[in-house]
This record gives C-alpha cells, sequence and structure tokens, in this order.
C-alpha cells in the first residue's frame, strides 16, 4: 500500500497531470531567488579581503557546481529506478535533466577557469578536483549522446541507464577529490557539521542564489518533462484531448 | 517486491560494489600520480625525483622570502610545518602570492635539494571574508598575543 505513489510515479498520464500546476510556481520562486541572490552577491556582498571583487563568481560557480552534482545524482536514481523497476517515466527524467546537468558542469569549469586565472595563475591545471568534474561533464555528455544512438528505444534506456548509475561511482570523487589528494582546488567551505569559514553577510546571498538555481531547474525539469511525455504519447487519447483543449 | 525485480536489484548493487572497489583500488595505485605536488617532507625524505619536472607545494614561511635587487629573482621557503623547502623562481609571481598563504611552484629539484621552479601558483584557502572582518581579526590576534607576552614575562 506504502508503494502505491511510486508505482503512479511509472504513468506518465498520471504525472503529466500533477505536475502541471507546479511548473509556474517553480520557475517564478526560482527567478525570484536567482534575481535576488546574484544582484545581491553581485554588487551587494563586501568584497573579500585577498581576492577583491573576484570572489563574487562564487554566487555563479558554486550553484551551478552543486546543481550539476545534484543533477547527476537524480540521474542515477533514475537509471536505477529504470534497471529495477523499468518505468517508464525514468528514462523521460532522464532525457529531461541530463542537458541541463551538461551546461550546469559546463558553467561550474568556465566559471572556474575565469576564477582560477587571476587567483591562481592559471587557466586550468590537471587536478584532481578539476579532472573529477570535466570527467562529470563528458558523462553528461556521453549519456545525451547514448539516448539517441540506438534504433531501438528500449536498448537505447536502457544502455543510457547503465551509463547513469555507473556515472554514480564519480560523485564521492569529486567530492572527496580535494580531501584524498593533494589539489591546487581549497577545500570545502560549508559543512554541515561546522561553522561556514565565510562571514554571514556572504554567504546568505550565497544561499539564496543556491535555492534559486534548485527551484528554476527543478521547474525547467518539469516543463521538459512534461513536452517530453506530450511527444513519447502523442497517439493517446488523452493526449489529443489535452491538445485540442488548449486549442494548440 | 516481486523476484525478477529482487534479483535485478542485486545484481545492479552488485555491479556498482565491484566497479566501485576496482575504481577505488585504481585510484588508490595511481595516488602518487594524481596527488597534484610533493610536499616538503616527500621532498627532504628523498620521495620526490630529481631533474624531473615535478610540483611542489606548502605554505610560504613568514620572513623568508628574499627579492634580487635587480632582477625577478626570487627565493622562499615552502613548508609543511615538519619540513620545509628552498624554492627559487625567476618571474612574475601570482598576485595572491604572499607570506603565509598556500602555493603550489612546478619545476626540477636540483642536486642542492633547492626546487628551481619556473611556475608558481597561488592556492587559494576556504576562508572568505570582508577585509574590515580580517582587520579585526588582526587586531584580536595581536592582543591576545600581546597578553601571552606580557604573561609570560611576568612570570
Amino acid at each position: 500500500m506504502r508503494w502505491v505513489w511510486f508505482h503512479k510515479l511509472g504513468s506518465p498520464k498520471w504525472f503529466f497531470f500533477q505536475s502541471k500546476s507546479w511548473v509556474l510556481p517553480l520557475l517564478g520562486l526560482g527567478s525570484i531567488g536567482l534575481i535576488v541572490g546574484l544582484v545581491w552577491g553581485l554588487a551587494f556582498a563586501p568584497a573579500d579581503y585577498q581576492q577583491g571583487d573576484t570572489f563574487r563568481i562564487i554566487y555563479i560557480h558554486v550553484p551551478a557546481a552543486m546543481l550539476a552534482q545534484s543533477c547527476y545524482f537524480a540521474l542515477g536514481a533514475a537509471g536505477f529506478v529504470y534497471l529495477v523497476w523499468q518505468m517508464k517515466m525514468a528514462p523521460i527524467f532522464i532525457k529531461a535533466i541530463a542537458p541541463i546537468g551538461a551546461v550546469m558542469a559546463l558553467i561550474a569549469l568556465v566559471t572556474g577557469a575565469i576564477w582560477g586565472k587571476p587567483t591562481w595563475g592559471t587557466w586550468w591545471i590537471w587536478d584532481a578536483r578539476l579532472t573529477s568534474v570535466l570527467v562529470l561533464f563528458f558523462l553528461y555528455m556521453g549519456i545525451i549522446a547514448l539516448q539517441s544512438a540506438f534504433d531501438d528505444v528500449m536498448l537505447a534506456n536502457k544502455a543510457t541507464a547503465v551509463v547513469c548509475v555507473v556515472g554514480l561511482i564519480n560523485l564521492p570523487i569529486i567530492k572527496y577529490s580535494v580531501v584524498w589528494w593533494n589539489t591546487l582546488h581549497q577545500g570545502a567551505t560549508f559543512s554541515l557539521a561546522e561553522k561556514p569559514a565565510m562571514s554571514a553577510e556572504m554567504w546568505l546571498p550565497l544561499l539564496v542564489s543556491v535555492v534559486g538555481f534548485y527551484l528554476f531547474i527543478a521547474g525547467l525539469v518539469l516543463w521538459r518533462m512534461q513536452s517530453e511525455i506530450l511527444q513519447r504519447e502523442h497517439r493517446s487519447s488523452w493526449v489529443k484531448k489535452e491538445v485540442m483543449d488548449r486549442g494548440l | 517486491m516481486h523476484p525478477v525485480r529482487k534479483k535485478r536489484l542485486f545484481v545492479i548493487v552488485a555491479i556498482v560494489i565491484i566497479l566501485s572497489a576496482a575504481i577505488g583500488l585504481i585510484l588508490y595505485a595511481l595516488q602518487q600520480n594524481i596527488n597534484l605536488f610533493y610536499s616538503p617532507s616527500q621532498i627532504v625524505m628523498g620521495d620526490a625525483p630529481h631533474d624531473i619536472n615535478i610540483r611542489a607545494g606548502g605554505m610560504v614561511v613568514k620572513g623568508s622570502v628574499k627579492r634580487h635587487s635587480e632582477t625577478l629573482a626570487v627565493t622562499f621557503d615552502v613548508t609543511d610545518f615538519q619540513h620545509s623547502v628552498t624554492i627559487s623562481y625567476r618571474g612574475i609571481l601570482p598576485d595572491l602570492f604572499r607570506e603565509g598563504q598556500g602555493i603550489v611552484a612546478q619545476g626540477k629539484l636540483d642536486q642542492n635539494g633547492v626546487f628551481q621552479a619556473n611556475q608558481v601558483l597561488a592556492k587559494h584557502d576556504e576562508k572568505y571574508m570582508p577585509p574590515e572582518v580580517s582587520e579585526a581579526l588582526r587586531n584580536a590576534q595581536k592582543t591576545t598575543d600581546r597578553k601571552i607576552n606580557t604573561e609570560q614575562s611576568t612570570h
């Protein structure tokens, strides 16, 4: 009985109508968070005592890096669900979120390079953190390519799900790369157990920005899933009815 | 759970565990290659090869930076608080280079144990604060230091 909600998730129709009312509020709240967090962080937060204004890039870099990893975690979970339960919604979710995760990883890499040049003195260095995030980006690209590499949809779904699950191994490597090895990238500023190594007037806008990123991307993923559902189910009567009713 | 699904679940979990173990072992074996730099202790103990391009990293020792008066040549010591190594470099140092800051240098270790660097990168730590806060912290540090000094001198 407790698993009813889980099995309902497997129905594209149920998911479509459940998620319909969520998209706009998520996108709206996310935009507010993004605007407030970024304007606050980029314009009003105090400059750093050593880096000056250069440090402000963290208001984009850190949320993007967090999202890149969180999206991959969700991707791995979806791949796992698909392999075990063969749920129809899992490949739809994977297809919706993979390009977003890839863009987030790319933003993290590019902003990191822009920050690295004035701070470290180099755009790029093959240290464990940078390399493992680059691997994450390539995993995303591989997943996107793999999904459309087969004519057989079932085969494509299965192959993609396997890569999603196996790629999960990269996540702890990214997280602990700065602990396990000597790297140029600094350690984590925030941890659950300790006080942040950053003053409140600096991390508050960062928190707002991170929440804004999460909400906005949740809305974006739901939106993309809805259009993917409509596309995949275009032969079913409920989709025809939905499209006709909206006068599309 | 359906027995077929249960079986699939076990197979997938087993695959992921085995792959994690394999990757863990590979990373463990490659540890020295993945480490970005040698620490001063490793260099002093003779773990680092001579005359081969390597990186050395550590914290710049306070008061050890000596600049040549006419050229860009500079020497300084880096430490991991156990051992220290002298680094010699000719060129422009990054903005964040200062005493007490972490750095990573690329270059070769010569026969005298001096590291001849051709590139110096600044390593940033995970602390961020506004200038006023760092000023206040420094002042607080000074007063506690003074207190300790006066206490010691009275004893």
